[in-house]
């Protein structure tokens, strides 16, 4: 399990106590935790709960980023799925529902790494066409309304809780602890990284690398169908137009923020989960700072800049340079 | 001659398209309805010209859409709220466009990271600062707003050429001499094709970048003063999206996506197909717009499949080869 936690999340987890304690500067009571009706409330528990859908998205999409590949398509896979849970609640049980759904998110998935492995489309190309036509789609299956439901059983798993905390923040723990288990429990993500380094030379080696692209992008579907299952039960409908919108771009943001470079390769699932987790957090902070919540985009501009310049192969050669040059200069 | 073949084929679905709607819907050939297509997508089209140029170079611009939207509200506030003379805030935005582009070519370039990442930035910066500027739509009323709006050109058949789409075809014309007749468009393709050969070639990989980003964010405030003009406000939340609409109609107007390959007129008529199947659909009344959505995708499929197959037969014989002497 030390793969798990690698000795370089450290910056994430500064930059997590650093976010975290700008928070309590602008909201002092962002700590306070308490019990009701058997569940915990709290600025922190909020963080942990909205930040659930992103979080699931980012474990499919590092996996998918660490084959070299990228999935643009798993917002509208969320609106996909969620719209299918949605019309399905009322009239069916909770497994027939989840099934349907997940297994939509599969097939996503599928079509995804079937464009990607099989045919050998750019990954940023393949999964643009279900960007454009899920969302499409997911208005088909509403047929344009926002379809509301009130079945108790779909409804928990999106405002249950399970020992005081919310469903979604345990679904995405356990699957958190499942996708840890099997890709780092055996060679799987060995494989994963090997393809992503160099696909080539990792099929001349044997590595299945075709197979291994095909199950990141069904992975990376299942993932996003479970976020839109759970963001539909959240608000008991499913909104095609805006279930997981731009939140593909959340999620890669999640990634990149989580040390895993967008070349592919090396991986962690943590630091990604991590990754979300400091997004929503920044959220959290500038609603309860009281700044308009436009201010999230700047934000996250300046983070994603902040976070290639520390990721650039270039930077540390610039630095060096410049240092060079104080030297010669002096 | 680069790209004929995708573009033909693009021409071919376009016109039997419109002959199709036009058998079902003879009012669909007039110069009235083709006269608001190009208006409705003179925006389009003048964004998908400098998408065409970032694609081929081997790029791709994310941020295009917010580069509108931030457009649309400072050419209104600038008007409205800061007195500033329409022409001044025009040249002005244009500026800001073209070095914000500018400054997304050099980190693209300078710290050697991917187009995609560096843009998605640009998108985040540039929606967030027309967000700060006004979160609500500010109606424009300046006297040339109406002037511009007014003016159009009578075709036969009653069909309006409006001046946005006047803008837009020159544009458009503009972009293709641009890129099939100058050393600089010879060079767009020489860095698609690939950036370490058109190095040792002696194109001037990083000055190519930043103008070529810089051509795309110009062209994009361009399109920004277009939406203006077409809905008479600015607006932060206008053309969320138009840059996924724009790299489609790049991809079905047969530009290869991983560059090197492609021209304007196939974006153009890209552009044309969208607007078909909008028109279309407008037409029909009972099927609803996210049929549009859906025909994008199926379309994009389609080209994507088709470039997918004319690559890999391009390539064959390089293959064999290869294959012969390992």
């Amino acid at each position: 399990m030390t793969a798990l936690l690698p000795r370089r999340g450290l910056a994430q987890i500064l930059a997590l106590i650093v976010i975290l304690a700008v928070d309590r500067v602008v909201s002092p009571q962002f700590f306070d935790l308490r019990l009701q009706d058997g569940r915990l409330f709290g600025s922190l528990i909020d963080v942990l709960n909205r930040g659930t859908p992103v979080a699931l998205l980012s474990l499919g999409m590092v996996l998918v980023i660490a084959t070299r590949g990228i999935d643009l398509s798993v917002g509208a896979v969320m609106a996909i799925c969620g719209a299918i849970a949605a019309s399905l609640a009322d009239s069916h049980g909770l497994p027939v529902v989840l099934a349907a759904a997940l297994g939509a998110g599969l097939l996503c998935g599928l079509w995804n790494g079937f464009l990607v492995a099989v045919l050998g489309m750019q990954p940023i190309v393949a999964t643009l066409i279900l960007m454009v036509a899920g969302r499409g789609i997911a208005q088909l299956i509403t047929e344009g309304r926002i379809v509301t439901f009130s079945s108790p059983d779909l409804v928990w798993l999106g405002n249950g809780s399970v020992l005081g905390l919310p469903v979604p923040v345990v679904i995405a723990l356990g699957m958190l602890i499942l996708t840890g288990a099997v890709v780092r429990g055996s060679a799987l993500g060995l494989l994963i990284e090997a393809t992503g380094g160099n696909a080539r030379a990792s099929e001349l080696a044997g590595v299945g690398t075709r197979a291994m692209i095909l199950s990141v992008y069904v992975w990376c579907g299942v993932c996003a169908a479970l976020a839109g299952v759970i963001a539909a039960a959240d608000i008991m409908g499913a909104d095609a137009n805006n279930a997981g919108l731009w939140l593909e771009l959340d999620a890669i943001l999640a990634v990149v923020i989580g040390g895993t470079s967008l070349f592919g390769g090396r991986f962690s699932l943590v630091l990604a989960v991590l990754g979300a987790l400091i997004i929503q957090t920044m959220n959290t902070g500038i609603l309860l700072s009281g700044y308009p919540p436009e201010f999230n985009l700047l934000v996250k501009a300046v983070v994603v800049l902040a976070v290639l310049l520390l990721q650039s192969p270039k930077f540390s050669g610039l630095a060096g340079i410049a240092a060079r040059l104080r030297r010669t200069k002096a | 001659m680069k790209g004929l073949p995708p573009v033909l084929i693009t021409a071919i679905v376009l016109v039997a398209g419109f002959v199709l709607c036009a058998l079902q819907f003879p009012n669909i050939a007039s110069t009235r309805v083709v006269g608001n297509l190009l208006t409705d997508n003179a925006f389009l089209g003048i964004v998908a010209t400098g998408m065409t140029f970032v694609i081929i170079s081997g790029g791709i611009d994310l941020s295009v859409g917010s580069v509108i939207g931030f457009t649309t509200v400072f050419v209104a506030l600038a008007i409205e709220r800061w007195g500033v003379p329409p022409l001044v805030a025009f040249v002005a935005i244009l500026a800001l466009s073209a070095a914000f582009g500018a400054a997304m070519g050099a980190v693209i370039h300078v710290l050697d990271l991917p187009p995609f990442i560096v843009t998605l930035a640009g998108m985040f910066l540039a929606r967030g600062a027309s967000f700060l500027l006004s979160t609500e739509s500010v109606p424009i009323t300046a006297p040339v707003y109406s002037t511009v709006s007014d003016f159009a050109l009578r075709m036969p058949g009653g069909g309006r050429l409006t001046a946005i789409a006047i803008i837009m075809l020159v544009i458009v014309i503009g972009g293709a001499l641009l890129l099939h007749l100058t050393r600089f468009g010879a060079n767009v393709y020489a860095l698609g094709g690939s950036r370490a050969t058109a190095s040792l070639m002696g194109v001037a990989v990083g000055k190519m970048t930043i103008k070529i980003y810089m051509l795309s964010s110009l062209l994009a405030g361009i399109a920004g003063i277009v939406f203006s003009f077409y809905t008479s406000a600015g607006y932060s939340l206008s053309a969320v999206g138009v840059e996924l609409d724009s790299i489609a109609a790049v991809v079905i107007g047969g530009t290869l996506l991983t560059g090197g390959q492609g021209s304007v007129i196939g974006t153009f008529l890209g552009v044309l197909i969208q607007g078909m199947i909008q028109t279309y659909i407008n037409f029909d009344g009972t099927l609803s717009s996210w049929w549009t959505k859906i025909a994008t995708g199926v379309l994009l499929f389609a080209f994507i499949a088709l470039q997918q197959g004319l690559v890999a037969l391009a390539r064959r014989p390089v293959a064999k080869s290869a294959g012969a002497a390992s």
